[in-house]
């Protein structure tokens, strides 16, 4: 199926900017689909939808308290194909990061992210960082309840931080309410800085992978690995995902609708109040962990550790392996199972059964909502990862590998209790 | 490491560019003004209108306003400690609900279900002229409910 360059004729224009993107030619193995999914790709096509889409909104948005609300009524009710240019933004805004999210577990379980890879690791997650702080700051725009509040809740939590969170908080408010400065500090930030920084940092991904040697693959006898040319074998796929991929936003933001609730009352609360649903884990964390855990130590460790994950001591890799090996493959599907239906149980106890605010009230809630059940949660994985260990001698890859597949796990599965199975007043609906 | 002069003056130079780039970046984002403001007061109106044991909502103000049965008042923020909602008035215990994550408040503002941590925050009270004044700009952050905090007339 692979063919080549046709002739020996000057590539076109079009080619030769294709040429910068990539190299003339590639291994044949990293154009098999299930090695990179395109996620990648699909995230800087969902990048440049966004920026066009945004560009047009821009036209009939008014970034202030008065008329926020009514510019986005006006869009959808009076502007010709309004809804569905703001639906494909929406949709768009919304696949983006889940796509950033299955693109990093796609680098990190395919062993991508080790030795000159590296660095791009930590861009990688500078870039997953901003998809989230754009998708954040347009979640305010609209200026309805739902916005409001999310950004409310969002903000105070931010303030849980000792010394600097309200200082931050402020700083990103504009104030200590969420008000006009606030939308105007979004506002810029979502249709200015953060699409400029987003370019550079794109720029720096694609040239690290680039120099990086591509898509990482598993080594092999160097005269077995047959290479083929970008264009067209590489080029055509891409262009098949694209159409896919448009085809498929166009189809949906056709019949689903962004959702716009009435404009935002800063004196009534909805019941409940929601965080934006990347956030939802944050915000069950949070219901059951004393803030100085819950919203400093963890996300704390949980970052140094994201970032420290190409830099362990390593002695074993198998760089562009699934899971490394077959071992990391059964504790990667393992662990995941494992740690969601303990987070899931821990969940439903503490809200049904485990009242350790009642029943150790007189030693503070430092100690009661605290550290009680951060130990109740670490000390039975600590045991889980004992016992990988020494019975079937994981190594240090294996074992990094399951903590980062709890800590995943464990938040996606909060993340849906918290989005699914939470009604009126935050009380669990089973 | 070597360390020599020129490469000292150099990241002197950056230290001190990104500190004024910071101080830059603060001033122009933060909008709360560092000027001392002219104090705005709330007025709630006249002492006598207020009975005993009843706590008096002021939405625009957006307290609560408790006068306790020795007759001393109390404002309290309308939000809640955990994550900024607004709390509503629980009428059969006499205390505050939060809609939002269920944390529950008693008549002074204490907690009595987590997860909020620290009572709800209140606000000064003057009284002029008979009248109840309320510092709206200032809400004052607390660990427990003490007599110091009410104002009587």
């Amino acid at each position: 199926m692979t063919k080549n360059n046709s002739g020996n004729r000057l590539p076109s224009s079009i080619e030769k900017f294709i040429l910068h993107l990539h190299p003339p030619k590639i291994d044949k193995r990293a154009l098999k689909f299930t090695r990179t999914f395109g996620l990648g790709g699909i995230n800087a096509l969902l990048f440049v939808i966004l920026c066009f889409t945004g560009l047009v909104l821009r036209f009939s948005y008014v970034p202030t308290v008065q008329h926020a609300y009514d510019s986005i009524v006006a869009l959808q009710s009076d502007t010709v194909f309004g809804q569905f240019i703001r639906n494909l933004h929406h949709i768009s805004a919304k696949l983006m990061v889940i796509v950033s999210f299955l693109h990093l577990i796609r680098t990190y379980y395919s062993q991508a992210i080790y030795k000159k890879r590296a660095e791009n690791w930590i861009y990688g997650l500078i870039m997953m960082f901003m998809v989230i702080v754009s998708s954040f700051t347009g979640y305010l725009l609209p200026w309805d309840q739902l916005a409001y509040w999310a950004v409310t809740v969002i903000t105070q939590i931010i303030e849980y931080v000792p010394y600097i969170g309200h200082p931050i908080a402020n700083l990103v408010r504009g104030g200590e309410t969420v008000d006009g400065n606030t939308l105007l500090n979004f506002y810029n930030l979502h249709t200015g800085i953060v699409p400029i920084v987003f370019i550079f940092l794109m720029s720096m991904h694609f040239w690290l992978v680039r120099k990086a040697g591509g898509v990482a693959l598993p080594e092999i006898d160097k005269s077995k690995a047959e290479r083929v040319f970008v264009i067209p074998n590489l080029l055509w796929l891409e262009i098949m995902v694209a159409a896919l991929l448009i085809a498929g936003l166009f189809v949906f933001s056709t019949f689903y609708h962004a959702p716009l609730l009435e404009q935002a009352n800063p004196l009534n609360s909805p019941n409940p109040s929601k965080a934006p649903w990347y956030f939802l884990g944050a915000q069950e964390l949070l219901l059951h962990l004393h803030p100085f855990f819950s919203a400093v130590l963890l996300p704390l460790a949980v970052g140094i550790f994201f970032f420290y994950l190409p830099y362990f001591k390593y002695s074993n890799l198998n760089t562009g392996v699934w899971f490394n090996s077959a071992l990391g493959k059964r504790m990667t599907i393992h662990s995941a199972i494992f740690s969601f239906v303990f987070t899931f149980v821990l969940t439903y106890l503490l809200e049904h059964f485990l009242h350790f605010d009642l029943w150790f009230a007189s030693l503070g809630s430092w100690f009661a909502t605290g550290l009680v059940p951060f130990l109740i949660y670490t000390i039975p994985f600590i045991a889980y990862l004992w016992y990988w260990k020494t019975k079937h001698g994981a190594k240090t890859e294996e074992i990094v590998m399951t903590i980062t597949t709890i800590l995943m796990s464990s938040y996606i599965c909060m993340m849906l209790i918290s989005l699914l199975l939470r009604g009126k007043g935050m009380l669990m609906i089973i | 490491m070597s360390f020599d002069r020129r490469k000292f003056i150099k990241r002197l130079i950056i230290a001190a560019a990104a500190i004024e780039g910071f101080f830059l970046i603060k001033g122009g984002v933060s909008k709360v003004s560092h000027i001392e403001k002219k104090k705005e007061l709330f007025n709630a109106g006249n002492v006598n209108t207020f009975h005993s044991n009843k706590t008096y909502p002021f939405v625009t103000g957006q307290f609560f306003l408790r006068r306790f049965k020795d007759g001393g008042f109390l404002a309290m923020s309308v939000k809640c400690t955990h994550l900024g909602c607004i709390v509503d008035s629980n009428l059969k215990t006499g205390g505050y609900n939060c809609p939002c994550h269920r944390s529950q408040f008693n008549q002074f503002g204490e907690v009595l279900a987590a997860p909020a941590t620290r009572p709800l925050d209140y606000f000064p009270i003057t009284i002029e002229n008979g009248e109840l004044l309320i510092d709206t700009s200032a809400p004052v952050k607390r660990k427990s409910f003490d007599k110091s905090q009410l104002t009587y007339a």
